[in-house]
């Protein structure tokens, strides 16, 4: 294993008295995909949240591609990054959200280029053109004037997961993906995903959907009250896992 | 018990009368006819009342498009467009410092939307018109310098009177609709790598539109209107005009018809413009919702 694409290192995020995150460190090798479970409330979506600066950290540290997330060092001490910096920062990583968070105002072709053209300035017809393979990938080649409105969740969650890659990110986070669809939606977001996966996208994935997490994922964590309870390759977690809390949380699950 | 398919064939089985060709009467609405027969009577009599009454509206059909109330007309709306633009700027502006996580920003903000809010138009229009009471001379030491009677024109005092404190309002509108747009396509945009600046441009403020636009279309219909207190500090807007008309000839009422006239008549050329706009920021926007 050479240097790990994504390495955090003891980090705590409180919400006033809740403790979110009480000291979470782990390592993400690049083309792994990494399945964080565990009930609400155990930091998971904070974690996730915190890799992508969408929240800010009371400390410890996260590193992606060997570079410091959110500060800038200057010998012993860190100077938070301007918003510019954490903007392009941001550009590494792609996020995909519960709630797709599709922009409603413009077409499915018109959210995939966005970033593109407006952010990484990109010649718009490249973009275009990168933008309808993009689409055809998650299988919506003919809805590319469709609205948010008019696609189902289902199409809105491949058509988000698309925006994000039009980015070109080195890592992929999925916050519950499919938390928000009608049960018979969620199969069609689970194959763009796992597709993904097997295209060696490192990707980090919040989810409920222990088949998926034992089917795609090379490790999964277990969290609990803001702590890595448990972690290892995915049939050993959700299989036999060793720790109490581990097995309570799946006999809840699997119930 | 029978089930509901039984109980149809039972019932076919009667002979019911046939009475598929038979006329159906209409109803004869009388609560309707008499609503609308006295609503009629009453019009009428008033539009007697007002055709018998003591105005020569000889004289309202000669000055309708007479030199100096056209002028005034033209005064009138240039200065609810100029006005409001500025309006819609301050309150872009001050709407987003409200917004800001920056309190003394926030607190000008509030100050700002306090103190226009709080004290009638007609005053702020006064006081700015009379600025050089306070100031006999303003400008930047060093770089020029003006006589504030030279400079605060009543053109410009009205804009600034009408403008700034159509700012305070407007600015609570613009806030209504950056609040109306869900927090997560502020994280969608930065998730993209969007900064404040540009998610708001591109993602937050088109979405907005759709909730500004029709309280902004009241707004400017009623700046169309609050133009004429600027009357009282001789800008030469279409009221203003009139009243120098009836001052010289004594027709007060014809003149303020003919002032009223016209109001109606920028209010109904401008108010089809707000949804031109209201259907191009519609877009995306799921059917009759």
């Amino acid at each position: 294993m050479g240097v790990p694409l994504v390495s955090i290192k003891d980090l705590r995020k409180s919400f006033g008295a809740f403790e979110a995150l009480a000291g979470v460190s782990m390592d993400v090798t690049a083309g792994e995909v990494l399945c964080i479970i565990g009930a609400s409330g155990s930091g998971k979506t904070t974690l996730l949240r915190c890799i992508n600066q969408l929240v800010e950290f009371d400390s410890g540290a996260i590193f992606i591609d060997g570079e410091l997330i959110g500060y800038r060092r200057v010998k012993d001490r860190l100077y938070p990054l301007t918003e510019r910096d954490i903007a392009r920062q941001r550009l590494k990583t792609g996020m995909v959200f519960q709630r797709f968070n599709l922009f409603p105002h413009m077409t499915a072709l018109e959210n995939l280029i966005e970033g593109p053209v407006q952010v990484l300035r990109r010649d718009r017809d490249e973009a275009l053109r990168e933008a309808c393979e993009l689409l055809a990938r998650v299988g919506l080649r003919g809805k590319a004037d469709s609205f948010p409105a008019d696609l189902s969740g289902g199409q809105q969650q491949r058509v988000a997961i698309a925006r994000a890659l039009a980015m070109r990110p080195k890592l992929m986070l999925f916050d519950e993906p499919t938390s928000a669809l009608d049960p018979e939606l969620v199969g069609e977001v689970l194959a763009v995903m796992k597709e993904l996966a097997q295209s060696g996208m490192t990707m980090i994935v919040v989810t409920h959907e222990l088949g998926f997490a034992r089917e795609v994922a090379n490790r999964v964590v277990f969290m609990d009250h803001g702590l890595i309870v448990e972690a290892g390759p995915a049939a050993e977690i959700l299989n036999s896992p060793r720790e109490a809390r581990t097995q309570a949380f799946l006999a809840a699950v699997l119930a | 018990m029978a089930s509901p398919s039984q109980n149809f064939e039972a019932a076919a089985d009667f002979a019911l009368p046939d009475i598929s060709r038979l006329r159906i009467v209409r109803r004869w609405h009388i609560g309707r006819w008499l609503a609308a027969g006295s609503i009629m009577l009453l019009l009428a009599l008033i539009g007697r009342a007002f055709a018998q009454g003591q105005i020569e509206w000889a004289y309202v059909y000669r000055f309708f498009a007479v030199p100096a109330i056209l002028s005034g007309v033209m005064n009138t709306v240039i200065m609810s467009i100029l006005a409001m633009a500025l309006g819609i700027v301050l309150g872009v502006v001050f709407a987003i410092m409200r917004m800001s996580d920056n309190p003394v920003l926030r607190g000008v903000s509030i100050g700002y939307a306090w103190l226009f809010r709080g004290t009638p138009v007609i005053l702020q229009l006064l006081l700015w018109f009379n600025l050089a009471l306070v100031f006999p001379v303003i400008g930047v030491p060093g770089l020029f310098e003006a006589r504030t009677v030279d400079v605060m024109t009543p053109f410009a005092a009205a804009l600034l009177g009408l403008g700034i404190n159509q700012g305070a309002y407007t600015s609570e509108v613009v806030r209504a609709g950056l609040i109306s747009v869900d927090a997560g396509q502020y994280e969608a945009a930065q998730a993209i790598g969007m900064t404040r600046l540009r998610s708001l441009k591109r993602i937050i403020l088109p979405q907005a539109m759709r909730v500004i636009l029709p309280p902004l279309g009241n707004e400017f219909i009623g700046m169309i209107k609050l133009t004429s207190l600027a009357s009282v500090i001789q800008y030469a807007e279409v009221l203003h005009n009139a009243e120098n008309i009836y001052y010289a000839n004594s027709r007060v009422i014809e003149l303020l018809i003919v002032a009223g006239l016209w109001y109606l008549v920028i209010v109904s050329i401008l108010t089809p413009f707000q949804m031109l706009l209201e259907r191009r920021f519609a877009r995306g926007a799921a059917k009759r919702r």
